[in-house]
């Protein structure tokens, strides 16, 4: 037996679909026809979309991804522990520890007010400048190392937020048990803190995946530097719309997932 | 008799508020004292103050006869000697209850989790909580969070126990079990100091009750003189007004 309210609900759903998606093919259609009307079209499609061109230099663009990858996973555990340490040294009420304090509070300014390709540059050339011996003075390395230091000072300013947002009675209660500010934070706030921002966190690390490419302006041969060889060779700009699909395949699953999980907080706190 | 735990004059300001304006309090050894008042009178100030959770303004707190208020002293000795247990059962959610009761001695006191468990066992089946050790706070009720948390503070074995209106975020039905855990350890001869609006509760076990009103201890005496006869009018005032 149906309910007079869910009769109601299931036309109002039904008026809504039909709508949503009459509004949809209405768009799509109109992309369409009125997209390949354009004057330059077939020049784009011929340099933009060329099938020929995208199965020549898919494999070679998935082959140089590794290296962003690899990039990625070896940059993402030290942004985490210096991100962490950071945090950490600008918590710390010492007076002796006072210049390391200091250091963290300029350390994050410097670093979230420069834009990461002057980071790059200024570290992946002028570091290797200083006439290091091989491998140290790799662009590959320093590189990374400017896209560590970089996101680090994002990541400290998150956790930063997340010991700040554990509340007060937490420390009360450690406090009152006799333990002490170190135990505290570290069994009690962090621990808190940490799981508290990892949707935020991962905001920041499906955006370092990205930033990986602006590697490609000091050296390293990864996708985006591959896509430019491609294209210079075969004078097509299909190469980066392939580039472009594979930060997509990454990035959107990632986002969604992050996406999830802060809804899901969202949901716990309730 | 020495008293555990006292106070002289004891003052207390958050900027130019005045929350206590010289309170002086005695608790003796196995006593159990009770402070009623409104809510803003000073009752979890004075609480947080002898846990050393607030530092003093002027005054003095004496606890087994040293005086543990001096600006500068190391808190951290003297908390692990005072248990305190709070209105909203401060948890923490990310450990489960046994874990919960045993981070402070294992950090503290550096015993081994194997070591604890037999008295932090006993402790939890004393208290009725045996089949929820190994749950986290979200799965517990309100009145089986406080009891943890009770039963928090007394793994530490501390020699006097602040209770900060442990039963005022708690549902009526649940009032009752936290206050048995109360009567059990009022049994075992623990010093107890209670923030509490549970009259019932004061006049069946306290051995002193305290009225305090504006940041001073307006009226004290056993729960028979001030609960049945009080003598000054705002104490008198306070009572019509609650019961």
């Amino acid at each position: 037996m149906v309910t007079r309210r869910q009769a109601y609900e299931t036309r109002v759903r039904r008026k809504a679909n039909l709508v949503a998606g009459g509004s949809t093919v209405l768009v799509l259609a109109g992309l369409f026809i009125l997209v390949p009307l354009a004057p330059g079209w077939p020049a784009v499609k011929k340099s933009f979309f060329n099938a020929d061109v995208f199965m020549q230099t898919f494999p070679g663009l998935l082959n140089a991804f590794l290296l962003d990858v690899t990039i990625f996973a070896w940059s993402a555990p030290l942004i985490f522990a210096l991100g962490l340490l950071v945090a950490l040294a600008r918590d710390v009420r010492a007076p002796a520890a006072y210049p390391l304090r200091l250091a963290a509070i300029l350390y994050t300014d410097i670093f979230r007010g420069v834009p990461v390709i002057l980071v790059i540059y200024l570290i992946g050339f002028g570091i290797p400048g200083l006439g290091l011996p091989r491998p140290y003075n790799s662009p590959y390395i320093w590189g990374t190392v400017a896209l560590v230091l970089t996101y680090a000072a994002y990541v400290a300013e998150v956790f930063r937020a997340g010991i700040e947002g554990v509340h007060q009675s937490q420390r009360a209660a450690a406090a009152s048990l006799g333990l002490s500010n170190a135990d505290a934070m570290r069994f009690v706030i962090l621990p808190q803190a940490i799981r508290k921002v990892v949707p935020a966190n991962m905001n920041l690390f499906i955006a370092l995946q990205k930033d990986v490419a602006l590697l490609s302006f000091i050296g390293p041969v990864e996708i985006f530097r591959q896509a430019g060889v491609y294209k210079s060779l075969l004078a097509n700009f299909t190469p980066y719309v392939g580039a472009a699909l594979i930060f997509l395949a990454i990035t959107i699953p990632a986002t969604r997932y992050a996406d999830y999980l802060l809804s899901k907080q969202r949901r716990a706190r309730t | 008799m020495t008293a555990l735990l006292e106070t002289r004059n004891l003052q207390k300001s958050f900027g130019s508020t005045p929350v206590c304006c010289g309170i002086d309090l005695a608790v003796n050894p196995g006593e159990m004292v009770c402070l009623i008042g409104a809510s803003g009178s000073g009752k979890s100030t004075l609480l947080r103050c002898l846990n050393l959770l607030e530092p003093i303004d002027d005054g003095m707190i004496l606890f087994d006869g040293h005086d543990i208020s001096v600006p500068g002293l190391d808190p951290q000795p003297i908390r692990q000697r005072i248990g305190m247990v709070f209105q909203s059962f401060n948890l923490f959610p990310h450990m489960t209850a046994a874990e919960n009761v045993m981070l402070a001695p294992r950090r503290v006191h550096g015993k081994t989790r194997e070591a604890l468990r037999p008295e932090v066992e006993t402790l939890f089946d004393r208290f009725g909580l045996a089949d929820r050790m190994a749950h986290y706070p979200d799965q517990l009720s309100g009145g089986q969070q406080q009891r943890v948390a009770i039963v928090r503070a007394l793994a530490m074995r501390p020699e006097i126990m602040l209770f900060d209106e442990i039963t005022s975020a708690l549902d009526p039905e649940l009032v009752g079990e936290v206050l048995d855990v109360l009567r059990q350890l009022r049994e075992t001869g623990m010093t107890m100091i209670l923030a509490t609006h549970e009259m019932g509760f004061a006049r069946e076990l306290a051995d002193k009750v305290c009225f305090l009103d504006a940041g001073v201890i307006h009226e004290e005496g056993t729960p028979e003189q001030l609960l049945s006869n009080p003598q000054k009018d705002r104490t008198q005032a306070f009572l019509r007004r609650i019961l």
